[in-house]
């Protein structure tokens, strides 16, 4: 359920409702196609009224995500976008705000909005498009780029290292943290279901393949023939296991502060840890985002954490309704009283 | 026994400066005999100057605080360029001071506080007040802090907390010095203390202590009078430039039927309405401290588009960081007011002092042709009008508002008659709720054809879905478009719908009816400036006076008032900003006149310069 301070729809909604008339400009083989697709396949079934749907982003490819959408959209400055949907989501409550965003947009000129607005926990649902390189500028290196990355702007390779962005919205202490897969429209879907159907702010990484200036770049946890090796997939109540015949287990070690990938078959009296995103602990999600770095030999995917927490629309129209309701007389007659607070004197 | 009274001398104006240690209390001081003198219906105008600093090393010169409160029997405009009563609280508030004060000045200083330590820190070896320093003015040594002391012995209080209290000493004498009624202060105490009923009586005699000295003491021959002033009929209350912003606000939410979204990030000297702002929520005023001024404006435009009236308040340093927010706003046409509040810069210059040099950053400060609505308050209780003219321009023109208020005005107060709720305009506007093509499309760039103010479409309209942004939008449709001829014809749109938002004339005061100098002013300078002009035309010097509250667009008839005078001269707290657009767009050889010092132009220093071209040309 989304929340009840947003509309339905009284009329069942397809797909393509939510098809905007504009053409779509991505470059052919952009991973942005399949994540639009799915967005607007998925949309019906939160059966919320379109008109209450807003998606706001920045600036760069994943940005021009809201002309394609046949909703509310505003497509803002670079970065600012998270800043902007706070003002819009925290006066209307009646609204579903989306936040569409990139690696460069959400991590380099924006995360301090980024970070702010996880830690108020915002009402917005938050997709970061991570390519993991500047496409729309035409192919420097971005804040998730790999250490040595090559680029225009890099050409003996990028020194800085990267942001594990799950780990820093964890860090912001985020309430809803996934990941998913631009091509993977199945697991993508689920994950925006959740996000949507959460409370505060959803944090949802989506890996997205540029074909122009990055081509490949989550080729190691696509392709069929090494995608089991190394993709986790998180299941709620399940145990943490992947590989072929479940071969490999993510594992407490005692006396480690994080978690471990070891052969299933050499556990011994271990076992593979459950997955709860519920444990309100963020450590745990932490761990488990850590478990993938640059090289995504063991990446997880999925809803990393999942916790309670009110959010900062509802904190502050709480205060303006109690306000509210402690007050009495017409608006006119409040700003009379207003004015006339303090020492007056009359003069006749 | 009783006293026998002291003969009551009358005076039209007097102007008190109460400095002190940034500790001492001297604000405080200073709004309560502000507060007592508004009682008694006096004209009054206050100017406080304080450091930046939250706690300057104490006694340093650094760490003076004082506030300046001028009051009269007739309708004054300035705080007074010097004051007639100088209270010192220690050796630092004297020295920083004593430049000030013309001969005859009278200063009460609190000798317990001229030790040969305190005296040390600000480069004394012996105190001024016994080697002849001070010959030239009218000294009154005052053991303040040990008579208080004395005063509260068998209070209870620690020593050090009966000391406190001196400036209560110091209010009382000076309320019985100028005969001014204190209910209002003893209330104030009763308030402000409500939790510490101890310290209610304490201050309270240490108020009394000190009015019972006045009347007792031999060094104070004489007390004062001044009556009430004739002021228009009605009920008042003394405020300060940033309250009557933050109300105005409150009011234009409530006259245009729309909550107030305030996205602050806090700066000196705007965080005052910030805080006013947050105590209103029974209006409907949401206040978000954002986590930078990007995201303060960011939010308020965000609230804008949700059909909130969106406002963001800030100094200079804050416009700048804000300023591709602003263009966004302009890109989107919609709704958003901008307070700058500003304060000497640049960088972070003098933040608690005042300058007027933020104007070409309000009109140019943009990429690309940019262009947005400026006003300027001119007054303390202007500010509350302009906050609701401000708004209402956003909302009926659909644009980012810069108002462009000032440390001086912001910090500076006077009486305020209040006006009636119902006078106040109705700023409201109507959201559009269904298409506007012909065809059933929504068009949100198809123009009012009166304001070219484009549809107002908020979320949660059904029908009317739509996806605006910073990129160009084709004209009527608001789809993105590169087209050349588009670009240039929004481009000129968007300069022709704020030139053509009709603002009021300006209005020239010129009772001679005979001046062949005009002097044009924006903003705070409005009070220096009157005062020099009356005192010129007190002594035969015709001078004319327009001040404008519209910066853009400009006031239509500007042109052909300038043009009828031999001489414009402009004054203005920077470089000539003003100065330079009325030469280059009216081709007037206007005299700018500049004084950029932190400090407000005193009237004395405009009569004489103003004297100069009125006699010489």
């Amino acid at each position: 359920m989304v929340s009840a301070s947003i509309p339905l729809t009284p009329v069942k909604l397809t797909a393509k409702d939510f098809k905007s008339d504009q053409e779509v400009r991505w470059c052919p083989g952009c991973g942005d196609y399949a994540i639009l697709a799915a967005v607007q396949s998925f949309m019906p079934e939160l059966g919320i009224a379109r008109e209450n749907t807003v998606f706001v982003s920045g600036i760069g490819c994943s940005s021009r995500f809201p002309y394609y959408m046949n909703t509310y959209g505003l497509h803002s400055i670079h970065g600012r976008a998270p800043a902007i949907a706070t003002g819009l989501s925290v006066s209307r409550p009646d609204l579903s705000v989306w936040v569409v965003t990139g690696d460069g947009d959400a991590l380099s000129i924006g995360g301090n909005h980024l970070i702010h607005a996880l830690r108020r926990n915002v009402n917005l649902k938050i997709l970061l498009f991570n390519n993991r390189i500047y496409g729309l500028t035409k192919g420097q290196y971005s804040p998730t780029s790999e250490i040595g990355k090559v680029t225009k702007s890099t050409p003996v390779g990028s020194a800085d290292a990267p942001f594990n962005p799950l780990s820093l919205a964890l860090g912001a202490e985020a309430t809803f943290v996934a990941r998913t897969i631009d091509s993977d429209r199945k697991h993508l879907q689920s994950v925006l279901r959740a996000a949507a159907e959460h409370e505060g702010s959803a944090f949802v990484e989506i890996y997205q393949n540029c074909n122009i200036f990055n081509d490949g770049a989550f080729d190691l946890i696509k392709d069929a023939g090494t995608r089991d090796e190394h993709l986790i997939r998180l299941e709620q109540g399940q145990p943490i296991t992947f590989g072929t015949d479940q071969q490999f287990s993510v594992v407490h070690p005692g006396g480690s502060f994080g978690l471990s990938v070891l052969p299933s078959a050499d556990l011994g009296a271990e076992t593979a840890v459950v997955h709860d995103a519920t444990v309100d602990d963020p450590a745990y999600a932490f761990a488990l985002s850590r478990l993938s770095g640059s090289d995504l030999n063991t990446t997880p995917i999925g809803i990393f954490r999942n916790v309670q927490r009110p959010s900062y629309d509802e904190l502050i129209q709480k205060q303006l309704l109690d306000a509210k309701a402690q007050s009495t007389g017409t608006p006119e007659a409040m700003l009379s009283d207003l004015l006339t607070t303090g020492d007056t004197w009359t003069i006749l | 026994m009783t006293v026998p009274a002291k003969p009551v001398e009358q005076l039209d104006r007097v102007v008190i400066r109460f400095a002190g240690d940034s500790g001492d209390g001297m604000q405080l001081t200073g709004d309560r005999f502000t507060s007592e003198t508004a009682q008694l219906g006096n004209d009054i105008s206050t100017l406080p100057n304080f450091p930046a600093e939250i706690r300057a090393p104490a006694g340093t010169l650094p760490g003076v605080s004082s506030f300046q409160v001028h009051f009269a029997d007739f309708d004054i405009l300035t705080p007074g360029d010097s004051p007639n009563v100088l209270v010192a609280m220690n050796p630092a508030a004297l020295k920083a001071n004593l430049a000030d004060l013309p001969p005859g000045t009278d200063i009460i200083v609190n000798t317990d506080e001229f030790t040969r330590r305190n005296l040390a820190k600000v480069g004394w070896t012996v105190s001024p007040v016994d080697d002849g320093t001070l010959s030239q003015w009218a000294v009154h040594p005052v053991a303040l802090t040990s008579m208080t002391v004395a005063a509260l012995a068998g209070s209870g209080l620690s020593k050090k907390d009966a000391e406190r209290a001196k400036n209560m000493f110091a209010l009382g004498l000076l309320s019985w010095m100028y005969s001014r009624p204190y209910e209002s202060t003893l209330r104030f105490l009763e308030r402000k203390f409500a939790k510490r009923p101890e310290l209610v009586a304490a201050n309270k005699a240490a108020f009394l202590a000190g009015w019972n000295f006045g009347e007792t003491t031999e060094d104070f021959a004489v007390r004062y009078e001044v009556k009430p002033a004739r002021m228009a009929p009605g009920t008042y209350r003394n405020i300060t430039g940033n309250a009557a912003l933050a109300l105005g606000l409150v009011a234009a939410g409530v006259r245009a039927k729309l909550p107030v979204f305030l996205g602050a990030y806090p700066i000196t000297p705007a965080s005052d309405i910030l805080h006013e702002l947050s105590k209103h929520k029974r209006f409907g005023v949401t206040t978000l401290q954002a986590e930078d001024e990007i995201a303060a404006i960011g939010a308020a435009l965000g609230a804008s588009y949700g059909g909130a009236l969106g406002v963001t308040t800030t100094s200079g340093p804050g416009v700048a960081l804000k300023g591709e927010t602003i263009s966004l706003a302009i890109a989107l046409e919609l709704p958003l007011v901008i307070i700058d509040v500003q304060r000497a810069g640049p960088s972070t210059g003098m933040p608690t002092k005042t300058e007027q040099a933020d104007l070409n950053m309000a009109l140019y400060g943009r990429h690309g042709e940019a262009p947005l609505a400026v006003i300027a308050p001119r007054s303390p209780s202007d500010c509350f009008h302009a906050a609701i003219e401000a708004a209402r321009i956003a909302l009926k023109y659909r644009t980012p508002v810069i108002l462009l208020s000032d440390n001086y005005v912001a910090n500076g107060s006077e009486p305020w008659l209040l006006p009636e709720v119902a006078d106040l305009p109705d700023i409201s506007v109507a959201f559009t709720t269904e298409p506007n093509g012909d065809d059933g499309r929504f068009l949100p760039y198809l123009r009012d054809p009166q304001t070219m103010a484009r549809p107002w479409a908020i979320p949660g309209t059904a029908g009317l879905e739509h996806r605006i942004g910073g990129l160009e939008k084709a004209d009527k449709t608001g789809d993105i478009s590169y087209d050349p001829a588009n670009h240039e014809f929004m481009v000129r749109t968007r300069a022709a719908r704020i030139e053509n938002i009709p603002v009021p004339d300006v209005e020239v005061e010129d009772p001679d009816e005979n001046a062949r100098v005009l002097v044009l002013g924006w903003g705070s300078t409005y009070g220096p400036i009157g005062a020099a002009c009356r005192a010129l035309r007190q002594r035969g010097l015709p001078i004319a006076q327009a001040h404008l509250r519209h910066l853009a667009p400009l006031p239509a008839n500007l042109g052909a008032v300038l043009a009828a005078y031999d001489k414009v001269v402009v004054p203005e707290m920077n470089l000539g900003q003003l100065a330079h657009v009325i030469r280059a767009r009216y081709l007037i050889d206007a005299v700018a006149f500049n004084q950029v010092s932190g400090l407000p132009f005193t009237a004395a220093t405009l009569e004489n310069t103003l004297e100069d071209v009125v006699k010489n040309g």
